[in-house]
């Protein structure tokens, strides 16, 4: 089976963030970037179809320049080629403007299954992966911890609120998005580095893909949120700060 | 025009951020001078429409079909789309489930438009709605404005408006009827189910001591473990730590685990996603371990250590051993 696993590079967890002079961004300066997590689970639940099945992996991602390290990694872990829709802004773009690329770069290659994460650690708008299968005009489901493959179908297991679970069956073609924490992730072996040099990354551009719309949803400015409540931090070393902390549980909270 | 709340409904069960977004759709209405119309699904609603009703609202619509009977993306996003084009709404609200992330962004690519997700908060300036959500994982907020034709879509975070804020009157409820056929449904959904009986029940702790991702590796997880013993609590963690496999999933606090209220919630080395945030700020005293001073955890907590958890979670637990003894 053909997998097309859509990818995003964000910056690295825990990273500093602060608005750039535009205001309408983060500076991107100084970061260091990683695989989007929950992609990340989409590329191991693809690998392993693609263990248990047969067929190809191809890694869809669209971003700037840096996003082809990225890349590499997913190739290296066993990816078997990749398409990088090198956009220099994608935070230019709006979900639907993104999924539009996307879904131009996977419509020629005709997989039998799309996955990527549930969401971005970036933008967080979880609606990627639903907005290219409704472009794409596949069915899809969301939040998947569990992919059973059968004839021309799937059987999927969907994670629902509170502890619930639920199994959905759809037809290929179909795409899917990928809790975080359903597999184990692999890391790459020194002979996947080593294999990933000669693999194939193809390059292009939004023109090629029908070039980009003006955004529908634009992000007017983004800010450190103010706090709503007060919240009272205790100074000093660790065991001043438990000291006093301590006080507060037992006189004022009095929940000790 | 008008605004449209989307409500969602399992079985007869009401989803409660239904009442919360219902609640923020009367106050939009009231600025924005639209009346608001309510929505719900199913395959015959019957006296479950009159709840809605009882509110002050400008109509209830019970859209009804027999293939609306179980929830499919499919049969949700067809029923709504043809709502919508009858009833031209101006702004569609939806309550920020995972139901709705399921459908919702779906609904609105058939309008060309983009839904604006997990909303915080909305100010109208002049006629135009600008949304406040977050971005980076409650790192940062960002306001974002929606232009283009067409209704403009939004789905609102857990607890960002008070649904005990809803105003009381009555509204007439009407059966809209979509039209639909089998063959536009491909998602075949089988019933929902639990894994296996939780053996530990959180939601009846008084005291929870929850770790995140900042314990690093399972190996650390005793100096949690002795905090917790201290405290007389029971232990907790966010999902990470859960789907590493560190800690068994019905000790998962949050959205997708228990949701709890303790009378203290002690977060250790949690930056607080609001994935997790809405599992415990119900907690009467909430308590932040973290080295991250701008972590969102602290939006929450009453008190906050910013530190080395490794450092910090040692000394308290001595400091509060002491403080029992005493």
């Amino acid at each position: 089976m053909k997998i097309i696993v859509a990818i995003k590079q964000v910056p690295m967890r825990d990273s500093p963030l602060h608005p750039d002079a535009s205001g309408k961004w983060i500076d991107e300066a100084d970061l260091s970037f990683e695989i989007n997590e929950p992609d990340a689970y989409a590329l191991e639940e693809a690998l392993q179809l693609k263990e248990k099945h047969g067929g190809e992996v191809v890694v869809l991602c669209a971003g700037p320049e840096r996003a082809a390290q990225t890349i590499r990694e997913a190739l290296a872990k066993g990816a078997d080629r990749a398409i990088h829709i090198e956009t220099a802004d994608l935070a230019a773009l709006d979900t639907l403007g993104v999924a539009k690329l996307l879904a131009a770069a996977v419509t020629a290659e005709k997989p039998d299954l799309i996955l990527t994460g549930l969401q971005s650690d970036d933008l967080g708008s979880g609606q990627t992966g639903v907005v290219m299968a409704e472009l794409l005009g596949v069915p899809h489901s969301t939040i998947i911890m569990q992919i059973e493959v059968r004839d021309a179908s799937i059987r999927v297991k969907r994670e629902l609120e509170n502890g619930w679970f639920q199994h959905i069956e759809m037809p290929l073609p179909a795409a899917l998005t990928i809790q975080s924490g359903s597999n184990k992730l692999r890391y790459a072996t020194l002979m996947g580095i080593k294999k990933a040099k000669s693999k194939e990354i193809r390059r292009v551009t939004p023109a090629e893909l029908g070039g980009t719309a003006a955004p529908v949803a634009a992000i007017e400015k983004i800010y450190l949120p103010q706090k709503s409540k007060q919240t009272q931090i205790f100074e000093g070393d660790a065991k001043t700060a438990s000291a006093q902390l301590v006080e507060k549980l037992k006189f004022d909270a009095r929940v000790l | 025009m008008s605004i449209l709340v989307v409500l969602e409904q399992q079985s007869g069960q009401w989803h409660r951020m239904s009442w919360e977004t219902l609640a923020a759709g009367q106050q939009l209405g009231a600025t924005l001078g639209e009346p608001v119309e309510t929505a719900l699904l199913g395959k015959s609603l019957g006296a479950l429409a009159n709840v809605p009703a009882t509110r002050k609202l400008a109509k209830v619509w019970a859209v009804e079909h027999d293939l609306l009977d179980s929830y499919t993306a499919d049969g949700y996003a067809a029923a709504l789309e043809l709502l919508i084009q009858k009833t031209q709404p101006k702004l569609v609200l939806f309550p920020h489930t995972y139901q709705v992330r399921d459908f919702a962004p779906k609904l609105a690519t058939r309008f060309s438009q983009v839904l604006v997700s997990d909303v915080i908060a909305a100010r109208v300036e002049t006629g135009a709605i600008t949304f406040v959500r977050q971005f980076f994982q409650g790192k940062l907020n960002g306001d974002v404005r929606v232009s283009g034709a067409g209704p403009v879509f939004a789905s609102l975070q857990a607890g960002a408006w008070r649904a005990d804020a809803l105003e009381n009157g009555s509204a007439a409820v009407e059966i809209f009827a979509p039209t639909l056929d089998a063959g536009q449904i491909r998602q075949k959904p089988e019933p929902p189910f639990r894994e296996a009986a939780r053996a530990v029940d959180l939601t009846a702790s008084e005291i929870i001591v929850s770790v995140g991702r900042g314990i690093g590796e399972q190996s650390n997880l005793p100096v949690v473990e002795d905090l917790a013993q201290a405290f007389g609590a029971e232990l907790a963690a966010s999902r990470p730590i859960c789907d590493a496999g560190w800690l068994p999933m019905e000790r998962q606090v949050g959205s997708s685990g228990q949701t709890v209220a303790p009378k203290l919630y002690v977060a250790v080395g949690i930056s607080g996603a609001i994935q997790h945030l809405v599992g415990m700020k119900g907690a009467k005293t909430i308590v932040a371990i973290n080295k991250d001073p701008n972590a969102p955890i602290f939006e929450v907590a009453d008190y906050g250590i910013v530190g080395d958890l490794f450092e910090v979670a040692p000394a308290l637990a001595s400091e509060v051993r002491k403080a029992k003894g005493a």
